[in-house]
């Protein structure tokens, strides 16, 4: 087989690539390598370690995982990530798109309509918004309930940022929902009512197996999105003292507040790897599946 | 879900590519800019200083320089996030010429070689300034580092007990209030309570407030307990004297009322705790006189009080127990201070030295005091127009006598945060003696182990 469809030849081809492959190598592995060497420096930003930097070797890592704080962070992302993106938002979008999908008209618009609004606006004033909601002397929904006084911010910093970031990102799950319920056919979805199927019955047998894909896709990208996640710093600060410090927000506390940049980077890293193992699981299922796929297909009749 | 596909990503990343080879250096008329950078806005924080450099030196500045063009870079945020700002700034070689900075972070970052002494900078022209001389060696003090010039002091303050006359006639206090002891506060407070103040006693606390904490709290309160944070090149640890601080702490937010525990905790709980005290919810605050003139100030401040003259009233921070305080002394206070330095990769260092002078010139300075007085770093000023304002005049007369400053190390503004934590863990429920502990651990990791920490 001619593997060289394009008819470029070897020398063009490289030339074509390289341009992207310099612009890659300057902006994504070189900082990923600068930022390995760093963690592995008590580089800081300010102070006599700023002008000359030791390398430490993996006092950073070492420190970093017996840092209670740290593994409260760890802790806090996870239920940040599974609270807000995985129930959340995953859920929340589906079931609205589940709900609209038969539906047109000013209805379907509107409820689309005001969840793209809050995937769009600016996230700072997002972030302002939903402080002037939540505040303890003059907030929005303490004048609702009359509740006046009560901290949410305070008192339940984590589940704040979780409503608050389920709010912020449905729109992206109802409409990969939304445009993935597209793909099962109608066809089926009645004959499994006809044969009295319940509406558990038909999402599990007939509407899952097909969109199984796009739940996984769906998965990766805001379980990653919602794992770096800063936002929520701009309602909460990461307080408490530390009680809403998912991990970016524990990293900008070490890296500029405290300007430990050697630490930072370290921390970073470990970020990145927590975010390539979530991407390599989630790749693998989806791998899985389409092999499944491939086998079915085989297998049956022609289409 | 469909990616876009790979041709529109190319044409985007060549738009970004090409659009950020725009900006480049300004075309050269020949002009020359220099800006100024403080963290003070109009309309905002420490908005008289913005009015005075806008209005007073940019002009009067320019007039004299044809070919100059002065700009100011505005900064209205927490004293922690201006401080990044300025660092990043200064680390990637840039930045504004003439700096405005706290006088506790003149070590780090001369020690990161972000600035440099401003006679290498500014050239011979920086000694043979008239202004020197009219500088006290205590005030100079703040902008040097090893013995070294590194910026020019705009002026010191001190610390005091504010407290609302209204509240206090309410309680039954007196309007001339003169605490002696620790004990008194405590009993003020619980008068307040009494007669329904929300917030009876807002001493700083916690990691939200930085080091406002620090300075308006823990500080003032170790020196009145008889230590410095500092002293004899040992660190305090775990001592007493900050066991009996963090029990103050105890006191005040450990469920007796006194205190809002939760107004410690708040992202924005200081800026809150200002605009309570002019709501006439706060009865005693610690500040420093940055509060009278700048916060309550009646027509600029940011939670103005119109009638402050009457009903905001001030007095020295009495030590532990009378005679109880470092020196022996029965009041106690810490002074800090902001400083201006030299950016060292200015492209035009001697005319920025020039510009930092001028500001600093007795006119610059009487025409800033205008605006607002505040206790300047020149004597030649401040002895014109201090008398102006009473409690200004009280500071320099009463307050600064007892003054103590804070430690000129690159490490202290860590170990300012773990002390912040320390009162963060008594606000939130730990005990002073376990929180003391805590500190002590933390302190040993960041100086270098218990050989460097005094008893």
């Amino acid at each position: 087989m001619n593997t060289d469809a394009a008819g470029l030849g070897k020398g063009r081809a490289v030339a074509f690539v390289l341009p992207a492959l310099a612009l890659i190598a300057v902006f994504l592995v070189f900082p990923a390598l600068w930022t390995i060497y760093l963690g592995l420096t008590d580089y800081r930003l300010t102070g006599l370690a700023a002008a000359n930097p030791q390398v430490v070797g993996l006092d950073n890592y070492t420190g970093a995982l017996e840092d209670p704080r740290f593994l409260t962070s760890l802790w806090l992302t996870i239920l940040y990530v599974g609270g807000s993106a995985i129930i959340g938002q995953a859920g929340l979008g589906f079931t609205l798109a589940w709900i609209l999908r038969a539906r047109t008209g000013p209805v379907r618009r509107i409820v689309e309509g005001v969840v793209l609004l809050s995937w769009i606006l600016p996230s700072t004033v997002v972030g302002f918004l939903w402080f002037a909601l939540l505040d303890r002397d003059e907030g929005t929904l303490n004048a609702l309930l009359h509740t006046p006084g009560f901290a949410w911010l305070l008192d339940y910093p984590l589940l704040s940022i979780i409503i608050f970031n389920v709010w912020r990102g449905t729109a992206f799950s109802m409409m990969l929902y939304a445009a993935a319920l597209e793909n099962v056919p109608p066809s089926h979805l009645e004959t499994a009512r006809l044969a009295g199927a319940s509406v558990p019955q038909q999402l599990r047998d007939v509407v899952f197996p097909r969109i199984r894909r796009h739940i996984l896709t769906n998965l990766l990208l805001i379980s990653l999105w919602t794992f770096n996640d800063f936002t929520p710093f701009v309602l909460t600060g990461g307080g408490p003292e530390g009680r809403s410090e998912i991990l970016p927000v524990y990293v900008y506390r070490v890296a500029l507040r405290d300007g430990q940049l050697g630490v930072g980077a370290a921390i970073s890293f470990l970020i990145l790897l927590i975010n390539l193992v979530f991407a390599l699981a989630y790749l693998r299922l989806l791998r899985g599946q389409r092999r499944q796929q491939e086998v079915a297909a085989a297998g049956g009749p022609p289409a | 879900m469909r990616f876009p596909s790979r041709p529109a990503v190319i044409a985007a990343t060549a738009v970004l590519i090409l659009t950020s080879c725009g900006t480049g250096t300004d075309s050269g008329s020949g002009s020359i800019t220099l800006t100024i950078a403080a963290n003070s806005i109009q309309g905002g924080k420490n908005s008289e200083s913005a009015t005075w450099i806008k209005q007073w030196v940019i002009p009067e500045f320019e007039k004299t320089h044809q070919n100059v063009k002065v700009l100011f870079q505005p900064s209205g945020v927490d004293d922690e996030q201006y401080k990044t700002k300025i660092a990043l700034d200064l680390k990637s070689k840039a930045g504004a010429d003439v700096i405005d900075v706290d006088g506790i972070w003149v070590g780090e970052f001369a020690q990161a070689g972000y600035i440099k002494p401003l006679t290498d900078v500014g050239g011979p022209a920086v000694d043979q300034w008239e202004g020197w001389s009219q500088i006290p060696q205590a005030v100079q003090g703040l902008g040097i580092f090893d013995g070294k010039k590194y910026g020019l002091p705009q002026g010191t303050d001190g610390r005091v007990l504010f407290y609302n006359k209204t509240l206090f006639k309410k309680a039954g206090l007196p309007d001339t209030w003169e605490p002696t002891s620790w004990q008194d506060i405590i009993d003020a407070g619980n008068k307040l309570k009494t007669a329904g103040v929300p917030v009876p006693i807002q001493i700083n606390a916690g990691t939200a407030m930085g080091e406002a904490t620090t300075m308006q709290g823990v500080l003032p309160l170790l020196a009145g307990a008889g230590s410095e944070i500092y002293a004899d090149g040992k660190w305090t640890g775990a001592s007493q004297a900050v066991k009996d601080v963090l029990g103050f702490y105890q006191q005040i937010y450990g469920g007796s009322g006194l205190g809002d525990p939760k107004l410690q905790q708040e992202a924005k709980g200081r800026d809150k705790s200002f605009a309570q005290f002019a709501q006439g919810k706060i009865g005693i605050l610690a500040e420093s006189d940055y509060f009278w003139r700048s916060v309550v100030e009646p027509n600029a401040g940011v939670a103005p009080m119109k009638d402050r003259d009457q009903v905001v009233g001030y007095t020295r921070i009495p030590a532990k127990e009378p005679g109880g305080g470092i020196r022996g002394q029965d009041h106690v206070s810490m002074s800090g201070g902001a400083v201006r330095v030299l950016n060292p990769f200015s492209k035009n260092p001697k005319l920025a030295w020039e510009l930092l002078a001028f500001m600093h010139s007795a006119a610059a300075t009487k025409s800033q005091l205008a605006g607002q007085v505040r206790i300047s770093s020149r004597t030649d000023v401040n002895s014109e127009v201090l008398t102006a304002d009473p409690m200004l005049k009280y500071i320099a007369d009463e307050v600064l006598p007892t003054t103590a400053y804070r430690p000129g190390l690159a490490v202290y503004p860590q170990v300012s945060t773990a002390l912040q934590e320390a009162t963060a863990a008594v606000v939130s429920g730990t005990s002073a003696d376990e929180a003391a502990s805590a500190y002590q651990a933390k302190l040993e990791g960041l100086v270098g182990g218990a050989a460097n920490i005094g008893g």
